[in-house]
C-alpha cells in the first residue's frame, strides 16, 4: 500500500479552518509531496461545521482516502464528531483550554495543547490554529523552516509584527510537540525534484478556458460553480478576458451565445439550477450553430437541493437540455488536472462543429483541490476554430454566394463573423434555409426542414469521430471491473488497488465523453468482464440508465451514494465483496463521517 | 450609440434590402420602423457588414430577415442578452436591437432594466403596438387597463408598464419615443439613437392592424405632440423628461424625451477593451502572464 497521510481539520465556519489547510497544502506541494484535499462544508457563512480532509504523499493523491492520521479539532463539535474514527497510529492535537477529549481508539495519541500557556489569545484569536499546525508539522518530521516560509508569505501583507508573532505562536507550537508528543511512526518524505501547484477544479477550469483562448466569460453566482469566475474576474485584465457577472443565467447563456456570434470563444459555468435556466439558450447555440461551452458544476439536487454537497445528478438534465434533437457535446473531467484539460479539447469540439459543448463537473472536483505538475497546465494547447471566416479574404466570396447554412456533406458550414464584407447574413433562432431565411412562417416547406435537420444532424458523425474511445485500466483479466464516470476516476482507481491487494483483481472503465459515448467500443471492452458494476454519485443509476438505453448493457450491479458526500475507497470495496458474495446487487454505502 | 462611418458614399436603399419581403399583415406599423431604419443607415453611411441587427421572437423580431445587415434572431426576450454579448466582444460594430413589447417589456423585462442600467452603447427599438400579435391577440405589458383581449376577455385589470419612466428610472442615458406614421420624425430620432455612446432607447408606437382595435393610427395621430415643437422642452433635464413621460390620453409626447453623454459605456469602462475589439485579439495569452498564474498556485 502506498504511502499517504491524512489529516482533518473540523470547525465551525469562521473559526479559520482554511488557513491552516493552505498552509499544509504549501509545504507538502512544496516539499514535492502530492495532496488532495477535500472540503466538507455547508451553508452557512458563519457557525455549523465544516470539515478539511487533506491528504498527502510521495505517490499521487486522487482522493481523501479512509483514514485520518492527524485531527485537528477547532471546537467541541468538531472532537465530538470525528475523534471516533481516529485508528492505532493516528493523533489528534487540540486546545485542552476549550476541548474535552473524548475516549479515543487504542493507540492513538491525545495530544492536549494549553493554548493560553503557549500563546497570547488576548492578542491573537486563531492561536489554537497556528499552535497546532506547529506542533503537527514537528510531529510529522518536518523541518521548522518551511513553515517559517509560509507563514512569512501569509501574513506579508499585514506587516513584519504580525509575521513575527505567528512565527513565534507556530515556533511555541512546534517546539512543545517535540518535547511532548510522539512522533509520526513514518516521517513524510522530501523529494526536491517536484514542485506541485496546488488548484482547486474551478481554478482549472478558469484556466484552461484562458489556455484555450477564452475572450468573454460571463456567470450568475452559485455554488459550487462561483470558483470559476472569482477566477476569472481576478486575472480578466492579465488575461484580456472580458468577464462580466450578469443579471441571472438567462442572461449568461444569452451573452455568451453573442459574444461566440460576434467571434471570440466564450465560456459560462453554473450549477443544476442555473443550467435549468439555460437550457432555452443550448437550443439556440445549437440552431444557429454558434459553438459556445458551458460548464455545469454538480451539487446535490433537485431544486436548491444541498448547495454545498456532491453529486452526479445532473447527466439526464444534460441529456434532455433544451427541446429538439441536435448535435452537442458533454464531457465529465476525470480529476482536477483534466479540468484544465478538457478546456481547450470541448472548445476544439464545439468551434469545429459549432455546436454547444458543456463539461459535467462536480462539487467533489471544483471545490476540491488537487496537486498538479505545472508541465500539466498547457497554456499553449492546440486550438482549432473550425471553418470560421474572420477576414473578407478567408473564405468563398459574399455578395450572394456565400450561404451562412449551406448544406454540406459534414454538416458544417463556414461560418462568417459579423464585420466581414459581403457576407452578412442572419442567424435565426427559427428554422432557416441555407441562406439563413427564416423558414418556420410562410416560408415553411418539409423538403427544407428534412434537408436542414439533416444537415446539422451529420455533425454528429463527426463528433464521435474526433472524441477518443475510452480506455480499460488495470489488469485486463479481473475478477471484477468498476464502470464510473468522471470525478469517481480517483476513488475507484484506488478501491480497484485496495481490492487487488485483498486478492480481488479489479479493473476499471472510466468514462469521459458523455456524447458522444461511443457505445461500441465500451461493449467490445465490457464484452470479457467478469463481474461489472456501475459506480456513480447519485440516487437512480442515471449513467447505468444511460449506458442501458445506449447500448442495452445491464451490469452485474451497482454502487451508489446520494447522501451529498463523495464516495471514500472503502465504500467501494465493502460494496464489491458484498456483491461478489452475491449479498446484493445494490450498494448504498453509509457515509460514517458526520460533515 | 456610436458607429463607424463609411468612407465613401456607398450605402444605398438598395443594399439594405433583406432577402426577402416582410411577411407583417398589410398596414402593420412595423413597415415604417423598417422603412426609417434603413434611411438612417443610408443616411449615417454606414456599411452594412458593420451593422448586427439582433431581435427577440414575436412579429416585429422577424425584422433582422428584412434588412441586409447581419443579423440574430434569437429567443423571446433575449435580444438584449446576446447584442450585449456581441457588443463586447467586437464594440466596432453598430448594434441594433429591434423587438416587440411582450418580448422587450414582459418575457425580457429583466434584461431590459440591467441593460439600461450598464449603459450598453446599442440602439434598442421597441416596436410598440401594445398587444401580442403573433400568438393571435392577447394583453401585453402596454395594454392599457381595462383592454378587452383573447387572453383578459372581461377587460385588462393590471397596469401597463410606462416604458419610458421605466427607462429613464433604470439609467437609460438615451431616451426617447417615435410614431411609425411619423417617417422623418422616427428616421432623426434613429439616427441620434444609432449616434449617442450610451444604451438609446426608441419606443415606437406601431400600430396592430389586426389585434388591437383601441390603440390604432387614428387614435394616436391627434394624440402625439412632438418634443421638438416644445421650447421648453429640455432633454438635458431628467426631472422635466420624467414629468412627460407620465403624459398620456389627450396628449402624449413623441421625440426625445432626455440624453445625457457624461456616463461611460460598459464597454468604455472596461480597460480589457482598450487594445482593441476581443474579436481580432491575439488568443495565446503572453508566457510570463500565465506563468505568473501557475506560480500563483505553488
Amino acid at each position: 500500500m502506498k504511502q499517504t497521510f491524512a489529516i482533518g481539520i473540523g470547525g465551525a465556519a469562521g473559526q479559520g479552518v482554511a488557513t491552516p489547510g493552505d498552509i499544509f497544502a504549501k509545504i507538502f506541494s512544496r516539499r514535492g509531496l502530492h495532496l488532495n484535499a477535500y472540503n466538507a462544508y455547508q451553508s452557512i457563512i458563519r457557525g455549523g461545521h465544516t470539515f478539511l480532509t487533506i491528504r498527502t504523499g510521495p505517490e499521487k493523491v486522487t482522493n481523501m482516502g479512509d483514514r485520518l492520521d492527524l485531527l485537528i479539532p477547532l471546537n467541541q463539535d468538531a472532537m465530538d464528531r470525528h475523534l471516533r474514527l481516529l485508528g492505532a497510529g493516528a493523533a489528534c492535537i487540540y486546545n485542552s483550554d476549550t476541548i474535552k477529549p473524548g475516549a479515543a481508539a487504542e493507540g492513538a495519541e491525545l495530544c492536549a495543547l494549553s493554548v493560553s500557556k503557549l500563546a497570547d489569545i488576548t492578542r491573537n484569536k486563531v492561536a489554537q490554529n497556528t499552535l497546532a499546525v506547529g506542533a503537527g508539522l514537528s510531529m510529522m518530521g518536518i523541518g521548522f523552516q518551511a513553515l517559517e516560509q509560509v507563514l512569512a508569505e501569509q501574513f506579508n501583507k499585514k506587516g513584519d509584527a504580525m509575521v513575527a508573532e505567528n512565527i513565534a505562536i507556530a515556533r511555541a507550537g512546534y517546539d512543545y510537540a517535540t518535547a511532548n508528543f510522539r512522533p509520526f511512526a513514518r516521517p513524510l518524505p522530501m523529494t526536491t525534484a517536484n514542485r506541485y501547484a496546488v488548484l482547486s477544479g474551478n481554478t482549472a477550469m478558469a484556466m484552461g478556458g484562458a489556455a484555450a483562448g477564452v475572450k468573454f466569460y460571463c456567470a450568475y453566482p452559485m455554488s459550487p460553480s462561483t470558483g470559476v469566475l472569482h477566477w476569472m474576474a481576478a486575472h480578466a485584465r492579465k488575461a484580456g478576458i472580458m468577464v462580466r457577472q450578469v443579471e441571472d443565467e438567462i442572461g449568461v447563456v444569452n451573452m455568451t451565445i453573442g459574444a461566440a456570434h460576434a467571434g471570440v470563444r466564450s465560456m459560462c459555468a453554473t450549477s443544476g439550477g442555473g443550467f435549468a435556466l439555460m437550457s432555452e439558450g443550448l437550443g439556440l447555440s445549437a440552431m444557429m450553430e454558434t459553438p459556445i461551452v458551458v460548464i455545469d458544476c454538480q451539487r446535490a439536487g433537485p431544486s436548491t437541493g444541498v448547495p454545498t454537497k456532491t453529486e452526479q445528478g445532473d447527466l439526464w438534465q444534460m441529456l434532455g437540455a433544451a427541446f429538439g434533437d441536435y448535435p452537442r457535446a458533454i464531457a465529465a473531467p476525470l480529476d482536477i488536472g483534466d479540468c484544465f484539460k478538457i478546456i481547450p479539447e470541448i472548445f476544439n469540439i464545439a468551434d469545429r462543429f459549432q455546436c454547444p459543448g458543456i463539461v459535467l463537473c462536480d462539487l467533489l472536483l471544483s471545490e476540491g483541490r488537487l496537486s498538479v505538475d505545472p508541465k500539466d497546465l498547457d497554456f499553449a494547447p492546440v486550438v482549432d476554430r473550425g471553418e470560421l471566416i474572420t477576414t473578407a479574404s478567408s473564405g468563398p466570396n459574399g455578395d450572394g454566394v456565400y450561404k451562412r447554412y449551406k448544406i454540406t456533406e459534414s454538416g458544417i458550414s463556414p461560418r462568417a463573423i459579423p464585420g466581414v464584407a459581403g457576407y452578412t447574413h442572419t442567424a435565426a433562432s427559427d428554422e432557416h434555409d441555407e441562406d439563413g431565411v427564416l423558414i418556420s412562417d410562410e416560408f415553411t416547406n418539409p423538403t427544407k426542414r428534412r434537408a436542414m435537420m439533416e444537415k446539422r444532424m451529420r455533425k454528429v458523425a463527426g463528433i464521435e469521430a474526433a472524441v477518443p474511445p475510452p480506455v480499460l485500466w488495470g489488469p485486463p483479466d479481473a475478477d471484477v471491473t468498476l464502470i464510473g464516470w468522471g470525478s469517481t476516476k480517483g476513488v475507484i482507481e484506488e478501491a480497484c488497488e485496495i481490492l487487488t491487494e485483498q486478492g480481488i483483481s479489479a479493473n476499471q472503465l472510466q468514462i469521459r465523453w458523455l456524447v458522444p459515448l461511443q457505445g461500441d467500443a465500451i461493449l467490445d471492452i465490457l464484452k470479457g468482464a467478469r463481474h461489472t458494476m456501475i459506480v456513480e454519485n447519485n440516487y437512480s443509476g442515471q449513467f447505468a440508465r444511460y449506458l442501458r438505453s445506449e447500448t442495452s448493457f445491464v451490469p452485474d450491479g451497482y454502487i451508489r451514494k446520494y447522501d451529498g458526500e463523495p464516495f471514500m475507497p472503502h465504500h467501494i470495496v465493502e460494496a464489491v465483496k458484498e456483491q461478489l458474495s452475491g449479498k446484493s446487487t445494490l450498494s448504498v454505502p453509509v457515509h460514517e463521517i458526520l460533515v | 450609440m456610436a458607429t463607424a462611418l463609411a468612407a465613401t458614399n456607398q450605402v444605398a436603399m438598395a443594399d439594405l434590402k433583406g432577402k426577402v419581403d416582410p411577411d407583417w399583415c398589410p398596414g402593420c406599423g412595423d413597415f415604417g420602423v423598417l422603412a426609417a431604419v434603413q434611411k438612417a443607415l443610408v443616411e449615417l453611411q454606414i456599411p452594412n457588414h458593420n451593422v448586427v441587427t439582433i431581435s427577440g421572437i414575436g412579429c416585429s423580431s422577424n425584422f433582422p430577415g428584412f434588412i441586409n445587415t447581419y443579423g440574430m434572431h434569437t429567443l423571446h426576450g433575449r435580444a438584449l442578452a446576446v447584442a450585449t454579448g456581441v457588443k463586447l466582444a467586437n464594440h466596432d460594430l453598430t448594434v441594433l436591437v429591434t423587438g416587440g413589447d411582450g418580448d422587450g417589456f414582459g418575457i425580457g423585462g429583466n434584461h431590459f432594466v440591467h441593460s439600461m442600467r450598464r449603459n450598453v452603447d446599442l440602439l434598442y427599438i421597441v416596436m410598440d403596438n401594445q398587444i401580442y400579435g403573433l400568438t393571435t391577440g392577447q394583453t401585453s405589458p402596454t395594454s392599457r387597463l381595462g383592454m378587452k383581449t383573447k387572453s383578459m376577455p372581461f377587460g385588462s385589470i393590471e397596469a401597463p408598464v410606462n416604458p419610458i419612466s421605466l427607462a429613464l428610472a433604470a439609467g437609460a442615458t438615451f431616451v426617447a419615443r417615435g410614431f411609425s406614421a411619423e417617417q422623418k420624425h422616427l428616421t432623426e430620432l434613429i439616427k441620434q439613437g444609432i449616434r449617442h455612446q450610451g444604451f438609446s432607447f426608441l419606443d415606437v408606437f406601431s400600430p396592430c392592424v389586426t389585434y388591437n382595435h383601441d390603440n390604432t393610427y387614428q387614435w394616436f395621430r391627434p394624440r402625439v405632440k412632438k418634443l421638438e415643437d416644445d421650447p421648453g422642452h429640455d432633454p438635458a433635464d431628467w426631472m422635466a423628461a420624467m414629468g412627460k413621460s407620465l403624459l398620456w390620453d389627450d396628449e402624449i409626447p413623441i421625440g426625445k424625451f432626455f440624453e445625457r453623454t457624461d456616463v461611460p459605456t460598459l464597454h468604455g469602462a472596461e480597460p480589457v477593451l482598450n487594445a482593441g475589439p476581443l474579436a481580432h485579439a491575439d488568443t495565446r495569452i503572453p508566457v510570463e502572464v500565465t506563468r505568473s498564474f501557475v506560480e500563483e498556485l505553488m
